[in-house]
């Protein structure tokens, strides 16, 4: 059994950015340990000689010529936004003000 | 009057051609059966009759005055929920985006609007494309059309009950580990993965970069064939979009329904794909269908591909790591939802985090945490490195099975449709039901999916899948159409006419 706690699964969730309440918590890291457990069996083969594959047909230089080509006005651009503040997003203040 | 929901795409093509029949009279007959069934089966999010109805009589006055249209033009369609729209919600699902309506469309989208195909509406999915039942939709399961109690597979389940309950004769899916797949195999519909880089996926919902693909949906493979032709080839929106130049997948499917189209073709069977954890029924009739390939002179062969034993495992490693990196996104300042933490001082960061924990569903949760502990310092290696090795291994596989024959074949899901509930709780018992459409995502070869017949034991539909080299898309639809034409000849019907009648509501009907 891997040993994922409680503790991990609140860090990871603060590294993620979604609060969670404490019954997620503990059904996540009930989750995660049985998950976790399971697809471990990767290591069982993946041996250092093996190269990894990140993509499976991997294409190099994707380059477009360097011309403007029709995009988004402004106004779609702000058109899903939670709140603006004329032709900018606005948000909650970024740092805690202490 | 033909009942116009019950015909092909492309026999509707042909009367609509003929002017037989306009492109509004066809849209309208869908509408209908939509209200008539869709409040008890769940297949569409949104429905856009009014939009739709104008589309078609736009068709139609450009038919009356000689304009060349594609071939589809008039022909309705079903959009998964995770491609933008820019005049329908686009939710993947989510509660996240609950009501976002994108400033643009999707390429495979806009390739349909000019194509002259009539869009209906959007459909239902599991959250993000996260799940194999539809039950990790926000907004309610889809019924499967065969069984109410049973789920129509997932994600794209949505898409695949439409079909499949003459809703809409096409639809698009996406497929990142099965989901245009495995839903078309517990409905009795056809529904094909192509290529990775092959359909763009520029405007769709982006959940597992290195495996998501964009396919069509259907119920004969010819007609997902005229729609793969419709939304493939390069797109340079898409940066993954290969520039390849494609072969028209219509007369590759065309191709299938002459004599001798299986003679000498090579069929791979896998071991490791068969057997232990599959329903008898499966099994039963994925041998008969074996049987009727080699009588048609097909060369059976059985190849081994060991280390597709893994490819769950590190599927689950690659696509959470993947996920939790592009679910960033949703940060509650660009778009969707935003939600103010209970306690405490508004922060971005905190606002974030409640956004998140309101707007994403228990699966998308369980996700994004087990990618951030799979791409954590210490684990990295051990899990998200091995993962991506086993791909290569996986890769090699395939290399050293088409070294041998012409296309793989398999069962689309060990099981038939299962009822709701069953593997809500058990998520590895879920994510095992992906264990032979996953493979190829990994590998980025195309695969279709299509009715083989019924299992004795429950009489659900059972699906074959067939899977081809890289790029050899066209390969799946000459010998698709081509099993395909055998099966009916044996059953004497479509698989689809063996679907029990739906319930019809009688007080919605012409509501839309």
């Amino acid at each position: 059994m891997s040993e994922i706690t409680a503790e991990q699964v609140a860090h990871l969730a603060s590294l993620a950015r979604i609060d969670l309440s404490p019954e997620e918590i503990t059904n996540l890291t009930h989750d995660l340990g049985q998950i976790v457990d399971s697809v471990a069996k990767v290591s069982q083969v993946a041996t250092d000689e093996i190269p990894a594959t990140s993509h499976p047909l991997p294409l190099t230089n994707v380059f477009r010529p360097d011309v403007v080509v029709a995009s988004l006005t402004v106004e779609q651009a702000l058109s899903g936004a939670p709140d603006r503040d004329g032709d900018k997003f606005r948000v909650p203040a970024i740092l805690d003000g202490e | 009057m033909t009942d116009l929901t019950r015909l092909s795409a492309a026999t509707l093509s042909t009367l609509l051609t003929d002017g037989a029949v306009s492109a509004v009279e066809a849209t309208r007959a869908h509408l209908d059966r939509i209200s008539d069934v869709d409040t008890d089966l769940h297949a569409f999010l949104h429905v856009s009759g009014p939009a739709a109805l104008a589309t078609a009589a736009r068709i139609d006055a450009q038919r009356a005055a000689g304009d060349t249209l594609g071939p589809l033009a008039g022909v309705p369609i079903a959009i998964k929920d995770v491609l933008a729209t820019h005049d329908m919600p686009t939710t993947a699902g989510s509660k996240i985006l609950e009501g976002w309506v994108p400033p643009y469309d999707a390429t495979v989208v806009a390739r349909l609007r000019a194509a002259g195909l009539v869009p209906l509406g959007k459909t239902n999915m599991d959250e993000f494309a996260m799940g194999s039942s539809t039950e990790h939709s926000a907004y309610g399961p889809t019924r499967n059309p065969w069984d109410r109690d049973r789920i129509p597979g997932g994600s794209g389940g949505g898409s695949a009950a439409a079909v499949s309950a003459f809703e809409a004769p096409l639809a698009l899916g996406s497929d990142t580990g099965g989901s245009i797949r495995q839903p078309a195999a517990v409905t009795g519909s056809v529904g094909v993965k192509p290529t990775y880089g092959g359909v763009s996926r520029y405007g769709a919902v982006a959940l597992a970069s290195s495996l998501d693909q964009v396919g069509p949906v259907s119920r004969t493979v010819y007609d997902a064939a005229l729609l793969h032709d419709v939304i493939g080839g390069h797109d340079p929106l898409d940066s993954t979009s290969l520039t390849d130049s494609w072969p028209s997948m219509a007369a590759a499917a065309r191709a299938g329904l002459a004599d001798g189209a299986l003679k000498g073709v090579r069929v791979g069977v896998i071991k490791e794909l068969s057997g232990t954890g599959f329903q008898a029924g499966v099994t039963q009739r994925f041998t008969e269908t074996l049987a009727l390939l080699a009588a048609a002179g097909a060369e059976i062969v059985e190849v081994s591909a060991p280390n597709f034993e893994y490819a769950v495992a590190a599927y689950y490693l690659i696509l959470p790591a993947e996920a939790s990196s592009n679910l960033a996104r949703f940060d509650s300042v660009r778009f969707g939802i935003r939600v103010n933490p209970n306690e405490g001082s508004l922060t971005s960061e905190r606002v974030m985090a409640a956004t998140r924990e309101a707007g994403f569903g228990p699966e998308v949760k369980r996700r994004i945490i087990l990618g951030t502990y799979a791409l954590s310092t210490g684990y990295y290696d051990a899990y998200y490195g091995s993962a991506q090795k086993v791909r290569t291994l996986i890769q090699r596989d395939f290399d050293a099975a088409f070294a041998q024959v012409d296309v793989l074949v398999s069962p689309s899901a060990p099981t038939t449709a299962f009822k709701f509930g069953e593997k809500l709780e058990d998520p590895m018992a879920m994510y095992l039901n992906d264990v032979t459409t996953i493979p190829a995502n990994l590998a980025g070869v195309p695969g279709m999916s299509l009715p083989i017949g019924l299992a004795p034991e429950d009489g659900l539909p059972v699906g074959l899948q067939i899977m081809a080299p890289a790029k050899a898309d066209a390969r799946l639809y000459t010998v698709g159409s081509a099993i395909e034409q055998l099966l009916e000849a044996g059953w004497g019907h479509t698989m689809l006419d063996q679907a029990p009648e739906l319930t019809l509501a009688t007080s919605t009907k012409g509501a839309l």
